[in-house]
């Protein structure tokens, strides 16, 4: 029987020729990683073992990034005690600010996760580096305090859901709007256990940074892994980004898919998730008439370059409505200063947006945009739980950066077709 | 390895704020958190539960968020074993990882009542419902998992292999 890219990878990983759907193996692990919410945790576990020493200081990741720069006292003697941490254990990968950037937006800029790797994290959205071609998944805080020790990491072999893409996305659709797309689909729970494996010729169409920002979201179908196949883009990525070693996989022939899906890129339209589910989509044209309050652009789904241009691009020569607050977070140092190179946070504040350090910030109602009783905003983050940015009354809408710009502008949740010519 | 023990029933989507609400995350104790194990779901949990019993679930149980706090509660509570036709993933992890051992079947859910008496063999992935004498197959740990679970969790597991 033939394996999937991501049963190919586990199987490399757990020293097996083979391994099949269900079975349970222990397997090596590339990067552990972890942030100021988990991590402490984690060290409080690993401290359990006994042990004064990490596996490899080269293959852990520690990202202060949810409630940095600390929002507050008990927020700054957590990351102190993990920088300390850190420090005792050499552990090479550890961010402070200023370094610093969204932990998943983070570490394939810095080159720290690549094809091939198997990355475990204490952060659910650690499934985004498998547009890299990567497999990698978020755990509890155990997992990454035994995966520092031992290097090693212990999972079900998952079952797989084949994402066939063709086409082309429409003008002002991103991977985010395929990602939500998908997940109204199959909704929270229908990708369960399993790994989302997107291959197909419609794969060309999309940046790296659409990748990243659909794989993202496999946790928010309930998947265990997102995965794509490994072509030019990104290899060249790779290329640009790392200097670790890289194994590309391919699934084989007669690998076995539970369900394959075929998504035409070219039929889906700007997409909103509305409270308090990612799978309560609705398309461009059944919007509604929604007030806004609040816009929030950046967080590990859409913080990345492209995203920050796709902003800018609705907003040049426009302004932010006067009931709307609009910040942007670009995710990393890198992009913060890229887009600045590139002109795009004159087009920001000129238009009366915020720009802010990278950071999580309001994306979990940590800081940095929390909202009042009653108040809505537009997000490109991804989830839109009860209360999820702040007040449990206040709701979020998940949008891609087009439309998230968009609604700035107009003061209600709004495609950019509906805009008027500037 | 055997756990045996009497049935204690749940339907879908049993989420972890219900098995362990967040009001009392402020402790990570295990036996404060056994105190409140189910309260919102089912207040009588803590009274009825008895060392040894078995929980039976249906679908996704221990959705929610991914706190180790939920797997913590249920098996501090003296519960030997939850069986459930799927479980959420990170819970799943998380239980194992704490050293509750979780099984999969779902034949069971159908065929068994509150009540009856169950025995597990974890080596075999048998699950005898000794009550309607009725046996059901599922898949036997592998021996690192079941080590795992001898050993009290990932961590008491690791350290004696270190
Ligand atoms: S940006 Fe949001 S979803 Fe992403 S890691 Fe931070 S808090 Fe989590």
């Amino acid at each position: 029987m033939g394996m999937t890219m991501t049963q190919k990878i586990l199987a490399s990983h757990a020293g097996l020729e083979s391994v099949k759907a269900g079975q349970l193996i222990m397997a090596d692990v590339d990067m552990v990683l972890g942030n100021d919410i988990t991590t402490p945790v984690a060290v409080k576990e690993f401290r359990k073992l006994g042990i004064n020493k990490v596996f490899d200081e080269k293959k852990i990741a520690i990202v202060p990034d949810h409630f940095c720069p600390n929002k507050d006292i008990k927020s700054a003697e957590q990351v102190k005690f993990i920088r300390e941490f850190s420090k005792e254990m050499k552990i090479e990968n550890f961010f402070e600010v200023g370094q610093m950037g969204i932990e998943h937006a983070l570490l394939p800029e810095k080159g720290l996760v690549t094809a091939g790797n198997v990355v475990i994290g204490a952060d659910s959205h650690t499934c985004t580096y498998g547009a890299l071609g990567a497999f990698s998944t978020g755990v509890g805080s155990t997992d990454m305090a035994c995966g520092m020790a031992t290097g090693k990491a212990w999972f079900k072999v998952p079952e797989a859901m084949k994402f066939e893409l063709v086409g082309k996305p429409g003008r002002w659709v991103s991977g985010k709007d395929v990602i939500l797309h998908i997940i109204g689909m199959i909704g929270v729970d229908g990708a369960l256990y399993r790994s989302m494996e997107f291959v197909g010729e419609g794969l060309k169409n999309l940046s790296m940074d659409d990748r990243f920002s659909m794989a993202n979201m496999a946790i928010e179908a309930g998947g265990k892994n997102g995965i794509f196949e490994v072509d030019e883009k990104t290899l060249a990525y790779i290329d640009e980004h790392s200097t670790k070693e890289f194994k590309v996989y391919k699934a084989d022939p007669d690998a076995e898919y539970e369900q394959t899906f075929v998504i035409e890129l070219n039929k889906i339209k700007p997409t909103v998730s509305f409270p308090h589910l990612p799978d309560n989509t609705r398309e461009e044209g059944d919007f509604g008439d929604v007030p806004i309050d609040q816009v929030v652009i950046g967080s590990c789904t859409n913080g990345r370059i492209e995203d920050m241009r796709m902003a800018a691009e609705v907003l040049k020569g426009r302004k932010v409505h006067e009931n709307v607050r609009c910040i942007i977070f670009p995710a990393t140092q890198k992009i913060w200063r890229q887009a600045m190179n590139e002109g795009l946070f004159d087009i920001f504040i000129e238009a009366g947006a915020a720009i802010s350090t990278p950071t999580c910030g309001p994306c979990l109602g940590g800081h940095m945009g929390i909202l009042a009783k009653g108040e809505r905003a537009v997000a490109t983050t991804n989830r839109n739980f009860v209360g999820r940015m702040g007040h449990p009354e206040s709701e979020v809408y998940l949008s891609g950066p087009y439309v998230a710009a968009a609604s700035a502008v107009t003061g209600k949740i709004s495609s950019p077709a509906e805009l008027q010519e500037v | 390895m055997i756990a045996k023990g009497k049935a204690i029933k749940y339907g879908d989507n049993v989420d972890t704020d219900v098995i362990i609400p967040a009001r009392y995350l402020n402790s990570s104790e295990p036996a404060e958190l056994a105190a409140h194990c189910m309260e919102d779901i089912d207040a009588d949990f803590v009274n009825k539960v008895e060392q040894g019993d078995i929980i039976v679930a249906a679908r996704n149980f221990g959705c929610g968020s991914s706190r180790e706090h939920a797997p913590i509660a249920i098996k501090a509570s003296g519960v030997s074993c939850v069986i459930a036709k799927t479980f959420a993933r990170i819970f799943y992890r998380n239980a194992i990882n704490i050293g509750l051992p979780i099984l999969e079947c779902p034949e069971l859910f159908e065929e068994t009542e509150e009540g009856d008496r169950l025995e597990v063999d974890f080596d075999t992935g048998t699950i005898n419902n000794i009550t309607r004498n009725k046996v059901f197959k599922t898949h036997p740990f592998p021996t690192f998992m079941q080590e795992i679970i001898a050993n009290d969790g990932l961590v008491g597991y690791i350290k004696k292999t270190i």
